[in-house]
């Protein structure tokens, strides 16, 4: 590798991040093509993959060596003393090339080989069938039917090739609406409950302006409600805060008054959908942050936890001026006003924010999350991931900083979604057929690139690198470790209540530490109730069949 | 009886609210001496009602047209609405409650009229005295002695008869000691820590006032516990008090041990909270807890004012200092703050359950608190007057020993398989504390519990809790024997506000009790088929 100057580094010093007593191991640092491997004295190896470093520092040199701190995406931060600056420059210059690679081709999945061949490859792609998901919802039916209208990404190149739509929109429809909204997101089916007949579409912003109409538009929405027997109102929900919409709004006002007012228009590329143009609708503000409030929330979070000797008082408030437990409480109550409308008024709903692939992937999935217990089990929930993320285009190597880009486009909307699904596991420990470490196991995989599944940005991208062809599929490989993601107090009979009805009372919002310090593990439980659990779960097993072997 | 002068009404119809996750409850209300009773009407079920006045911690009442609401704030932190038939029935009602749950006598609260089935008076109480624990210290080494000098209570009132000391140390130095300290508090044993030969000792604060008195007897027993440890055993003083503070105890006849007049010993400043500023604490974070509506920001806001996992830091960290003392250094420890019955007994009990396996079973742990809270004289009638919610100015209440509660329910996250006992245990000690049918906690001193006869006239609360019914309640299915000390993590992000106590009654949907019942069958399934003669090396303990 031609980055690679230095391969190996002896007397290395690994500091404990939080010990007061800056209590440290020594060991060997190795720096391969993929990873950066530490081995200790007592032969303890810690990798970090270099996809998975965020940011590398060298601080000023010390007594006792070259300081060489590196932050990685899954909320590792480590911090080596290299006795030598050189060495200490070489690796540094080495990491900060190989973290950031300029093309597609360079990331691990294209290397990574785990020995299958080309049909267990295949298969493993063919894990998770989205036409089947449809299936299993009711779809198509006499009121939905699959769309080919964007079969070759003409309407839309973010989404996929395979949408569903109300049966009467006809393919002039289609199309006019897809012009009216941003990036061609023309409202399609994102969830389809069988029970109450009613639907959760998901779509981008109107390009309304002030006051431009598009009557296609207004016909698919009406195609939306209508194709709900139960219900002919429908819900529009703009997962933007409303604050933010009229300040813009205003914005727009002062400008329409200073220029004229037909330029403004079309200048307009914002926008939401005014009730009076459109017949049987609500229109409803939800207020989850844009991606850059987000990234900040989460900045400001990690540099709270990150301080050495913190106070209790120093966390809570450093808690709240983060603001990120609030931002998770808004996705939340945006998914249950969801699943309320759903649920209680059998009302069909169309979310959407901007560009319709952060806040209203967040919002769609974690609504169908509440109301559908498939995707509260391990399987359903790659589905959903599946669906609702990477096929409907949230553009993971953006949002998650895969390639050297523009670092404003990257944002930890998955990684909440992640969170939300946390705390409805932490309040109902039965519900979820999957545990913690799954949900940590696929934070880690979005940012490793060790997969296909979140590699690019849209179906379309996706497709022109190979993806199928050329990498793996991740979800195969979590199937085969299932047992360690499976949830020993799961309990599939007991979901009575099959729509989960979470209380977003404050309280009830906790910090993850699993997930922000999952590589501290000072700061974790020493002893794990999920092994014991597991443990005895797997030896009542194995009595049951050793009784059953010895009575027959 | 005297309570039928504090009895205004009879009856009334009411309706009881007991929370969103509870149907209400109609029916015929009662006073009777203890108790507020609601009988159903015969065609519902036919479950009585019971509430012990005692457990009222404050009460509300307010009378539209011809009805009136009570609101009654328990003392285990429950708030139940009272809906009642008659504007005067309500008001004697609410009379009555407040008259009958604010009596101050002893001898005739409830514990010295429950007669519950099964229990026999006089049973359990034997359990836990100093001679037992004497007796499992003179095993390993021949250098402590139980003394009985404080046989009449004339030494200390605040300890129990018989305390155990360095053997070398006779009773008459005793006597000069207890002179010396606040209370007549010297310093006793609290923990032998056999792996290390190592001791805790707990007292209250050295008389030395302005004069900067010496007393040869207390420096005496000191230089003895060293001598007797180990030759040149070092200890260590750990003030609960802030260096400042310990000083200025001096203007007021307190203070702190001078260092020359007890070399080998160190002084530490720990300053930890009590009295009133922990009590404001806890009334704050009931306030913050009883606020559904407040926004993140506004509850993160009030979580950090309240400052009350500051102070489970703060007693964890003290505690974990204690520990490593004994177990790192090979020290012995002598802990005290003022008085010595509040601050000093959080860090004596949380230093033991982290050092000794035995302390963390389900008989271990009924011992220490009785010997190192009960027996040690915290005045748990004092400190327990009120909970969260009274309006009444708090004078010597403080939640110490839920403080200390807390502090166990943390260390029980951190090693979930290493206590015997549950969260269960924890929440019915809370509740025990504040108001019981039992007469453990009464009284603030072994003293006061001998002149008002509580061992013969009340049951103990051990034998109470000990009956099998409880069991599935109190003690944690996952519990396996771990012979090694348990260090905790005081980091911010490793505490937990304790939702099971401070949000009881504010349930998340799907109760913990749930999953919790989940865990009890894995277990018990485990454990009836382990029972079985398969070799299964890991065997859980029966």
């Amino acid at each position: 590798m031609e980055h690679i100057r230095t391969t190996k580094v002896e007397q290395v010093k690994l500091l404990d991040r939080f010990s007061t007593s800056n209590k440290s191991l020594t060991g060997t640092l190795y720096l391969t093509a993929t990873h950066l491997l530490f081995i200790d004295s007592h032969q303890k190896e810690t990798w970090i993959l270099h996809h998975h470093i965020a940011l590398v520092e060298k601080l000023a040199l010390t007594t006792s060596g070259c300081p060489l701190v590196i932050q990685c995406k899954n909320f590792r931060t480590v911090h080596f003393i290299v006795p030598r600056e050189r060495d200490c420059h070489d690796i540094y210059n080495s990491l900060l090339q190989l973290s950031k690679q300029a093309k597609y081709e360079d990331l691990y999945a294209f290397s990574y080989n785990p020995k299958q061949n080309d049909s267990e490859r295949l298969r493993g792609w063919q894990l998770v069938d989205l036409a089947e998901e449809y299936k299993r919802m009711g779809v198509p039916n006499s009121n939905w039917q699959l769309s080919d209208a964007n079969r070759d990404y003409k309407i839309c190149e973010t989404y996929p090739r395979e949408l569903y739509v109300p049966r009467i929109a006809s393919k002039p429809i289609i199309v006019g609406s897809s012009k009216f909204r941003s990036k061609g997101r023309f409202p399609v089916l994102s969830y389809y409950h069988q029970n109450k007949e009613a639907a959760i579409c998901r779509c981008s912003q109107p390009l309304s302006g002030f006051s431009a109409r598009c009557l296609e538009d207004e016909h698919l929405l009406q195609a939306i409600s209508k194709a709900n027997p139960a219900n002919r109102y429908m819900y529009v929900m703009d997962t933007r805060p409303r604050h933010r919409m009229q300040s813009w709004w205003a914005t727009q006002k002062d400008i329409g008054r200073i220029i004229l007012n037909a330029m403004a228009n079309r200048a307009a590329g914002k926008g939401y959908e005014n009730e009076d143009n459109y017949s049987n609708i609500r229109f409803q503000f939800v207020g989850i942050e844009n991606i850059h409030v987000m990234r900040s929330s989460l900045q400001k979070l990690l540099e709270v936890n990150g301080t050495k000797g913190l106070s209790v008082s120093d966390f809570y408030s450093g808690l709240e001026n983060a603001g990120w437990l609030r931002h998770i409480k808004a996705v939340m109550d945006a998914a249950i006003f969801l699943a309320k409308a759903i649920m209680v008024e059998n009302a069909s709903v169309l979310v959407h924010c901007s560009d319709g692939w952060d806040r209203t992937s967040q919002v769609c999935s974690l609504g169908s999350l509440l109301l559908d217990p498939y995707y509260r089990t391990i399987r359903g929930f790659m589905v959903l991931i599946e669906k609702d993320w990477i096929s409907f285009g949230h553009k993971y190597s953006e949002r998650c900083g895969h390639l050297d880009g523009d670092p404003k486009e990257v944002s930890p909307v998955f990684t909440q979604f992640l969170e939300c699904v946390w705390h409805l596991t932490e309040q109902f420990p039965q519900a979820f057929e999957f545990n913690e470490a799954f949900l940590l196991q696929i934070h880690e995989h979005i940012h490793s690139c060790q997969f296909g599944n979140f590699i690019g940005n849209c179906q379309k991208e996706r497709e022109e690198l190979k993806l199928k062809e050329k990498t793996y599929s991740l979800w195969p490989f979590l199937l085969d470790d299932q047992e360690k993601y499976v949830n020993p107090l799961y309990s599939s009979t007991s979901q009575k209540p099959a729509v989960l009805e979470p209380n977003t009372v404050a309280f009830h919002f906790k910090f993850w530490r699993n997930m922000y310090h999952q590589f501290d593990r000072t700061l974790h439980p020493r002893q794990s109730v999920f092994n014991i659990i597991m443990n005895m779960n797997e030896q009542n097993k194995q009595l049951q069949k050793d009784v059953k072997d010895l009575e027959s | 009886m005297e309570f039928s002068e504090l009895i205004r009404t009879g009856q009334a119809q009411a309706e009881l609210l007991r929370g969103p996750e509870m149907p209400p409850l109609r029916g015929t209300l009662c006073v009777t001496g203890h108790h507020l009773l609601l009988s159903p009407g015969p065609q519902a079920t036919p479950d009585l009602w019971l509430l012990l006045l005692r457990s009222v911690d404050s009460i509300e009442k307010r009378v539209a047209g011809d009805a009136g609401t009570i609101t009654l704030r328990c003392k285990d932190l429950r708030v139940l609405q009272l809906d009642i038939e008659g504007v005067e029935a309500t008001l004697d009602i609410a009379r009555s409650i407040e008259a009958l749950s604010s009596l101050e006598s002893v001898i005739t609260s409830f514990p010295f009229f429950y007669r519950p089935k099964g229990l026999r008076l006089g049973e359990a109480w034997h359990f836990h005295p100093p001679e037992r624990y004497y007796k499992r210290i003179a095993r390993e080494t021949r250098a402590w002695r139980l003394s009985e000098a404080n046989e009449d209570f004339s030494l200390c009132p605040s300890y129990p008869r018989a305390v155990i000391v360095p053997r070398a140390v006779d009773d008459d130095a005793l006597a000069r000691s207890a002179r010396f300290r606040q209370g007549g508090r010297f310093p006793v044993l609290s923990y032998y820590h056999a792996p290390r030969g190592t001791v805790l000792l707990r007292s209250s604060q050295p008389l030395t006032g302005r004069q900067k008195l010496r007393c040869a007897e207390d420096e005496e027993l000191l230089r003895a516990v060293l001598a007797e440890a180990r030759p040149g055993a070092r200890g260590f003083i750990v003030d609960t008090r802030s260096a400042q503070a310990a000083k200025q105890a001096r203007m007021t006849g307190g203070g702190t041990e001078a260092k020359a007049a007890y070399p080998g010993w160190k002084r530490l400043h720990r300053p930890l909270e009590r009295g009133r500023p922990l009590q404001e604490s806890f009334v704050r974070l009931m306030e913050a807890c009883g606020d559904p509506e407040q926004s993140m920001d506004r509850w993160l806001s009030r979580l950090d004012g309240c400052r009350w996992l500051s102070h489970v830091k703060e007693a964890l960290s003290t505690a974990c200092l204690a520990a490593q003392g004994m177990e790192w250094e090979g020290a012995c420890i002598l802990v005290h703050g003022a008085e010595g019955t509040d601050s000093t007994l959080l860090v004596t009990s949380l230093a033991q359950l982290i050092l000794d396996p035995l302390s963390r079973t389900m008989a271990g742990f009924q011992e220490l608190i009785e010997r190192e809270w009960i027996q040690a004289g915290h005045p748990f009638q004092l400190r327990c007057a009120h909970s969260a919610f009274s309006h009444t100015r708090p004078k010597h209440e403080a939640p110490i020993f839920l403080l200390f509660l807390d502090c166990v329910w943390q260390l029980g996250r951190q090693f979930p398989l290493s206590l015997e006992f549950g969260e269960g245990m924890l929440l019915a000690l809370f509740d025990h504390s504040y108001a019981s049918p039992f007469g453990t906690f009464l009284c603030n001193s072994e003293k006061e519990r001998c002149l008002c006869e509580v061992r013969t006239r009340t049951h103990s609360l051990w034998s109470g809790l000990n009956q099998p019914k409880e069991q599935r309640k109190l003690r944690n299915p996952l519990y396996v024997p771990n012979p090694l000390a348990i260090w905790p993590s005081v980091e911010p992000q490793s505490l937990r506000l304790w939702q099971g106590l401070f949000l009881r009654w504010t349930h998340p949907p799907e109760p913990s009790e749930v999953a919790w019942e989940k865990v009890w069958q894995i277990a018990t399934d485990q454990k009836t088929e382990g029972s079985q003669p398969t070799d299964s090396a890991s065997e859980p303990q029966p």
